[in-house]
């Protein structure tokens, strides 16, 4: 998958900082954890001999076997009811998900079961387990292929949810999320999949419940996760043409929130606009919103502004581009917010 | 005992064969309705009438003392029955969900399990928790509203009730995969396990996720459907055509229907099933069929749904009626032992009265505790900033 590079493939093949793709990061997070715990077993859908339909499950079946990757019925709601009972045997299941839109089959199992059985018995039981998500549209997909269903999930007590924006990220928190005695809801940016970037393999970069700063700046606050931190961080290289400094924090977990380092950006920059592809409504940045106009009232120069996909079914793929926050109407906020 | 390839192909018993004529549509419906006692399917060992009698496939050994051990069981297990529908009555329980005539599907089913063999309630499950080793009183939060459930199910083997329709068979389905991947079936000491769910749970997707996943895993798993005949107000005929045992042989493992009222062909049939299970044979459908002689829960009114006929057809059909007519017939059981057991489930029901009354409510901070494993931040700071609102009123009038 990922195409040697001049400079390193040839210097060393286990050096511990490597040039991957999102897809080849995830791939080798979950060898990683695979070699690292016998307990971790793969389910899904065309995960074994296809290697996932991203191919993100690449080679692992061949190389720990169908008892650890399985290609499981086609049945989301057995996948993620059957990972309950493997988790309660001592297993921690990592679920892939296909799309984001076929995962409410599994619905009830995740609501009812998989965020309560540790609540229900007083902690007796621990669910250990990993709902992998492809999320996200953008890749001129079919219905049902391109939503960011993320806000169901934050909403249910229970439940960890976070999303990985970079191949660093993708590496690390997928292994973090697998070591975790609480389910994680684990979104991948799927049109992000082939963004390269170089990954140091030997150390992670922080916490898996923690928001990151990826830019620094003093005129205004974006807020992203997923796919929209590449959008985000685009926005504010342009913005910086043209005067205006963006600082862009990475939120990476969306249940947990980690707010911290956002008060303390808004604090400075009086301004915030919020990106997510998800509708707007009781969204992720709708609690953002909320969240910061109470902890940081005096602060805030404009209104909290969020630039989200919009209150409607996902549409036709010819028209996503108009759907999905661009840069242009991140800029646009950016401006309605400074112009306040 | 026989091979689960027989069971694989059972002869439907659809037609009807004497006549020489091709029947109807609606003769083979009728033939095949769920609701139909099986014939020469339902496996039986004990009539209703206290008579052992003989089946093909199954038999069972059984002495006076382990005849005498289901017969203590299921009185004393009808009377915590009964005492929780009372207490209900007189307000210490929220709700109840009676038993009351599944006696022998349960304790006949739970009898089957070794300590080994793990077993996923639904919420009616009242006779297998105590086979399980699960005191009625820890049952009782439940229904009280004090907690959700306070057993160990790892350490029990009885996992938590699931009151959402179904999902516990996937649950099942699941944890019986890991005994197969920990290298625990296959031989005497195998592991097996059990699932429970009604006939209601038989229309649900979960169920029928539950069967796939269990057959092409060949999963170590006893499907234990108990047909009481009604989900709430609807009768089996709203969830099936068929029998519903009959069902197994799509998913390609054997179905069998049981005397759901007879405790020793439910032990027999159901030893059997664990037994092919735990040496790699599984899974196994079986479909006790009963009959819920109470409400569905205390909150429902049968009287709407359903006629008091029925209810007196199948007071004939009593589980523990006819175990007692066979201990005294076989002079395995005199007057001094059925009365010791009646004051035996006397002091069982007080203990369950004066426990049930005597439990504390739940402190505020119980709203807040083991929602994660790893904590929650935001969740703690929601926790604090409750508990000092609480704690403002402390020794005021407000």
């Amino acid at each position: 998958m990922a195409a040697p590079t001049m400079d390193r493939a040839s210097s060393s093949a286990a050096s511990p900082v490597q040039t991957l793709t999102i897809s080849k990061a995830l791939n080798m997070g979950l060898r990683a954890a695979m070699e690292a715990n016998p307990k971790v077993l793969m389910m899904g859908e065309d995960i074994g001999k296809l290697g996932g339909v991203f191919r993100i499950t690449d080679g692992l079946q061949k190389d720990f076997g169908e008892q650890r990757v399985l290609d499981t019925p086609l049945a989301e709601s057995g996948i993620i009811g059957t990972a309950v009972g493997l988790a309660i045997r001592g297993y921690r299941p990592v679920c892939e998900i296909q799309f984001d839109g076929f995962i409410f089959p599994g619905f009830d199992q995740i609501v009812s079961q998989v965020a309560k059985l540790h609540y229900r018995t007083q902690g007796k039981i621990k669910l250990p387990m990993v709902i992998r998500v492809p999320f996200g549209g953008g890749i001129g997909a079919v219905e049902h292929h391109s939503e960011s269903p993320e806000s169901y999930f934050a909403h249910t007590a229970g439940l960890k949810v976070v999303s990985c924006s970079n191949p660093t990220d993708a590496y690390w928190m997928i292994q973090q999320a697998i070591d975790c005695d609480d389910p994680v809801l684990f979104f991948e940016p799927k049109r992000r999949y082939y963004e390269k970037a170089e990954v140091d393999t030997t150390v992670a970069p922080g916490p898996l419940f923690a928001s990151r700063t990826l830019r620094t700046g003093t005129d205004a606050t974006l807020v992203a996760y997923g796919p929209m931190v590449r959008t985000s961080l685009d926005a504010a290289a342009a913005a910086a043409e043209d005067g205006t400094s963006l600082e862009v924090i990475d939120l990476r977990t969306l249940s947990p929130l980690d707010l911290e380092p956002v008060f303390e950006s808004v604090r400075r920059t009086g301004r915030l606009v919020v990106v997510s592809e998800a509708p707007s409504e009781a969204s992720i940045a709708s609690e953002i919103a909320a969240r910061v106009q109470q902890e940081c009232f005096y602060s805030l120069q404009a209104p909290v502004l969020r630039v989200t996909g919009f209150d409607t079914p996902y549409p036709p793929s010819k028209l996503e581009e108009e759907f999905l926050p661009d840069l242009d109407r991140v800029l646009h906020a950016v401006d309605r917010s400074l112009a306040w | 005992m026989s091979s689960p390839e027989q069971w694989t192909h059972p002869e439907p018993d659809a037609a009807p064969a004497a006549t020489a004529a091709k029947p109807t549509a609606e003769q083979v419906i009728a033939g095949l309705r769920a609701t139909d006692e099986g014939g020469a399917d339902l496996v039986q060992l004990l009539t209703p009438e206290g008579e052992r009698v003989q089946h093909p496939d199954f038999d069972i050994d059984i002495t006076a003392e382990e005849l005498r051990g289901l017969y203590r069981d299921m009185v004393l297990i009808r009377r915590v029955d009964r005492e929780a529908n009372a207490l209900q009555r007189k307000g210490q329980l929220g709700i109840w969900v009676p038993l009351l005539g599944q006696e022998a599907a349960q304790i006949g089913a739970g009898r089957a399990m070794r300590p080994d063999d793990m077993a996923f309630p639904s919420y009616r499950e009242h006779g297998i928790a105590w086979t399980k080793g699960v005191h009625p009183t820890e049952l009782l939060g439940i229904f009280r509203g004090t907690d959700q459930g306070t057993w160990d199910p790892v350490e029990r083997k009885f996992h938590p009730y699931t009151i959402v329709i179904g999902n516990q068979v996937l649950n099942a389905a699941g944890y019986a995969m890991g005994q197969k991947f920990d290298g625990k079936v296959g031989d005497d000491d195998g592991e097996a396990t059990m699932c429970f769910f009604g006939d209601g749970a038989t229309s649900q997707g979960d169920v029928h996720e539950g069967f796939v996943w269990a057959a092409v895993y060949d999963a170590p798993l006893v499907f234990f459907c108990q047909n009481n005949q009604w989900a709430i107000s609807e009768p089996t005929e709203r969830q099936s055509r068929l029998p519903l045992y009959q069902r197994a042989r799509g998913y390609g493992f054997p179905g069998i229907r049981v005397d759901g009222n007879d405790v020793l062909a439910t032990l027999a049939v159901t030893r059997w099933a664990l037994e092919e299970c735990r040496h790699g044979n599984g899974p196994i459908l079986i479909e006790a069929f009963t009959y819920r002689m109470d409400a569905h829960t205390t909150s429902d009114d049968p009287t709407r749904y359903r006629l008091s006929d029925e209810l007196e057809l199948w007071k004939l059909k009593d589980p523990i009626e006819r175990v007692k007519v066979y201990l005294v017939k076989q002079q395995w059981a005199d007057q001094a032992f059925f009365a010791e057991i009646e004051a035996e489930a006397d002091t069982l029901a007080e203990e369950l009265r004066e426990f049930c009354v005597n439990m504390p409510d739940p402190p505020a901070e119980r709203i807040f505790s083991n929602v994660y494993a790893e904590g929650n931040p935001n969740l703690e700071a929601q926790r604090d900033e409750f508990l000092s609102y609480v704690s403002g009123f402390a020794g005021g009038e407000h």
